[in-house]
């Protein structure tokens, strides 16, 4: 191959920043699964709240290597959505929302309260970050929007695991 | 999956002729037609069997009419394949944002220019640098037009027309744009507060991911008199311009998504994958979607033409003269991610239908009534991108793509690798310095954009364009190789 690199760029950063780990109360973290053109991720958390916040945070990890990022400013998150897949649907479009509008990259999230409802399904949340500074933060390619295509979310006995593709 | 070699996927598929591959009616339960998948034996090994999957899920939609088609550029998306094309029924079809995805109206066009490849050449890093420093691109780059709500209202309706009243352009660049730079039909009410904050800082973006600006040069000409017609020639300079309608466009299609995932079960459609989800034609939220999804076509023109104006600009202060002196005309201008409403020949009858359009491109034929008076004779212009080291082509549409494809051709070389792996297998600077021994300057924020759009993550352009070649249903005019590419 002409092009092949001699050096792995950024395959550690996407693919081993926060690789699940199993403890004695479950499973916890995320991973990325190969996709031709977007990126699908599996995100796992003890509790579905912890997993939806894992997501999230795999989410901004394609975009940006979180690991630097700070908690300088917070905002305030609530969503009321039809259903369950709606409701993680919802909550990532959110945050991709606030990412573009008010400028500010997310890399920590806090969901105090999430209710599974037969007609209707909430969270409120905390996401934390800093406003993006395009000296400081070098970004990959942006993530467009969160599909509905392979969604899936689960309850095993390791915890809760969500799977999520999103279009780049 | 990726790079698999296919002997699992051509069992699956009945080879019809050289160029055209069915996908059985009984491949997947609930299919209403078969699929048509037009690949070549070279491009087989590069087909999926997830894209088979996708073709398939798409047959199942209500109101399909004769096959749910893939492109030779085809490859795993969410919802419909990329590359995809199906026509619903407008009376008992539905109407799909899976089958136009989120970044409505991601389109390309082709400038020309008067100046000569060794010219333009020897001056390549500069006048990229200054295209990079006058069209934002990139993840968090803003515009420098800063528009109220009310020209934001006058975009969506009236897409580059708002543009080139504005100032951005002439009127020739209306006449040579597919639907003259706007649809009719658009309704700014069905657009949500989120979708206008999104969309007002960004007018004449170029976005990030595979968009880019392209300095080409025209290296090959087939078709001399068709050349003739669209302004080209043999040694000629031209830029391509290749992007979407940004943050608008993909808030309306996730709010629009939230509204049809739940119209489903009032209208107890059966999907085999949720990001299919649709309704009736005719129903409320179809068309509210429909209507807002114009607005973002819209909008995607006015981007288009914004950028095309600055790219002008640049040029004029490099090589001096206005825009006529450089013969800086728009050739085309095609959208191949979009829904419209078409009238096609269908067993024998004229029939209106929703074609959707996702990573393909409307190859209309010589005659048809939506072709600019000025290729009336010869046909539309088809606009297909190369990756950054293989070359682009022009073809023209025909009436066999009438016949075969809903009017209609590929979009792109495809993608057969990841962003992941490519940033894995490739890496950002040696790729520079191996397209910059080609004689291809790129120019991007930073390297990692490069490896995630090498080369050798697309298929060869080469390989697609001849398949819609020998299919008839868009000939080769002419092929411009890259100079040089500003990627968002």
């Amino acid at each position: 191959m002409r092009y092949r690199a001699d050096t792995i760029s950024n395959k550690e950063r996407i693919l081993q920043t926060m690789p699940p780990q199993e403890n004695n109360t479950g499973r916890e973290g995320y991973e990325y699964l190969p996709h031709t053109a977007d990126a699908k991720f599996r995100a796992y958390g003890i509790t579905i709240e912890k997993a939806f916040e894992n997501a999230a945070r795999a989410m901004f990890n394609v975009m940006i290597d979180t690991q630097p990022i700070s908690n300088k400013v917070s905002e305030r998150i609530e969503i009321t959505s039809a259903d369950l897949d709606g409701l993680l649907v919802d909550w990532l479009s959110e945050l991709l929302y606030l990412f573009e509008v008010d400028t500010v990259v997310f890399a920590d999230f806090s969901i105090s309260s999430l209710h599974i409802g037969k007609d209707e399904c909430s969270l409120s949340a905390t996401a934390y970050g800093e406003p993006i500074d395009l000296a400081r933060h070098r970004f990959d390619t942006e993530i467009k929007a969160v599909t509905y295509n392979g969604l899936t979310i689960e309850e095993s006995s390791e915890g809760w695991g969500v799977q999520v593709v999103v279009d780049i | 999956m990726e790079n698999n070699t296919n002997n699992e996927v051509v069992d699956l598929l009945k080879q019809i002729d050289a160029n055209t591959w069915e996908v059985p009616i009984d491949h997947k339960s609930g299919m209403r037609v078969p699929g048509r998948i037009f690949v070549s034996d070279r491009l087989i090994p590069s087909l999926d069997r997830e894209t088979i999957d996708q073709v398939a899920n798409v047959a199942t939609l209500p109101g399909i009419q004769k096959y749910s088609m893939a492109m030779p550029d085809a490859h795993l998306g969410y919802g419909f394949p990329i590359g995809g094309v199906a026509a619903f029924d407008e009376e008992d079809g539905v109407i799909s944002p899976g089958g136009v995805g989120f970044d409505i109206n991601c389109g390309v066009r082709l400038v020309r220019t008067n100046l000569g490849c060794q010219d333009v050449q020897p001056r390549m890093t500069e006048l990229l640098d200054n295209l990079f420093h006058e069209i934002p691109s990139g993840v968090g780059s803003k515009s420098r037009i800063r528009a109220p709500d009310s020209d934001l209202d006058d975009v969506f309706i009236n897409g580059a027309q708002w543009a080139v009243e504005a100032g951005y352009g002439v009127q020739a660049d209306l006449d040579h744009c597919e639907s003259g730079g706007f649809i009719e039909g658009a309704d700014p009410a069905q657009v949500s507060i989120k979708a206008r904050k999104r969309g007002r800082p960004q007018f004449g973006t170029l976005g990030s991911g595979n968009h880019f600006i392209e300095v080409q040069c025209v290296d090959k000409i087939y078709d001399r008199d068709v050349a003739s017609a669209y302004g080209l020639e043999e040694g000629q300079v031209t830029v391509m311009i290749h992007c979407g309608s940004r943050g608008a466009g993909h808030q309306i299609c996730t709010d629009h998504l939230r509204v049809l995932s739940q119209a489903v079960k009032k209208y107890g459609i059966d999907l085999p994958d949720k990001q299919l989800a649709c309704a009736p034609a005719r129903s409320r939220e179809a068309q509210d979607y429909f209507k807002a999804m114009l607005c973002a076509a819209n909008y995607a023109w006015m981007n288009r033409q914004v950028i095309t104006h600055w790219t002008r600009e640049v040029f004029e202060s490099a090589f001096g003269g206005d825009m006529d002196d450089l013969g800086m005309d728009l050739v085309y201008d095609v959208t191949h991610n979009v829904a419209k409403l078409e009238e096609h020949v269908i067993d024998g009858k004229k029939k209106d239908v929703y074609v959707h359009r996702k990573g393909a491109t409307r190859a209309f034929p010589p005659g048809h009534r939506e072709v600019p008076l000025a290729y009336r004779d010869v046909g539309q212009p088809v606009l297909i991108p190369g990756s950054m080291g293989t070359p682009s082509y022009i073809l023209h549409g025909t009436e066999a793509a009438m016949d075969i494809s809903f009017g209609s051709a590929c979009h792109g070389a495809g993608r057969v690798m990841s962003r992941g792996h490519a940033k894995h297998e490739f890496h950002g600077e040696t790729i520079k310095e191996v397209l910059a021994s080609q004689g291809i300057t790129v120019k991007a924020a930073h390297p990692s954009v490069i490896a995630e759009e090498a080369p050798g993550v697309y298929k060869p352009s080469g390989d697609v364009v001849n398949v819609v070649h020998d299919l008839g249903i868009a000939m080769k005019v002419a092929r411009m190789v890259p100079l040089g590419v500003v990627k968002g």
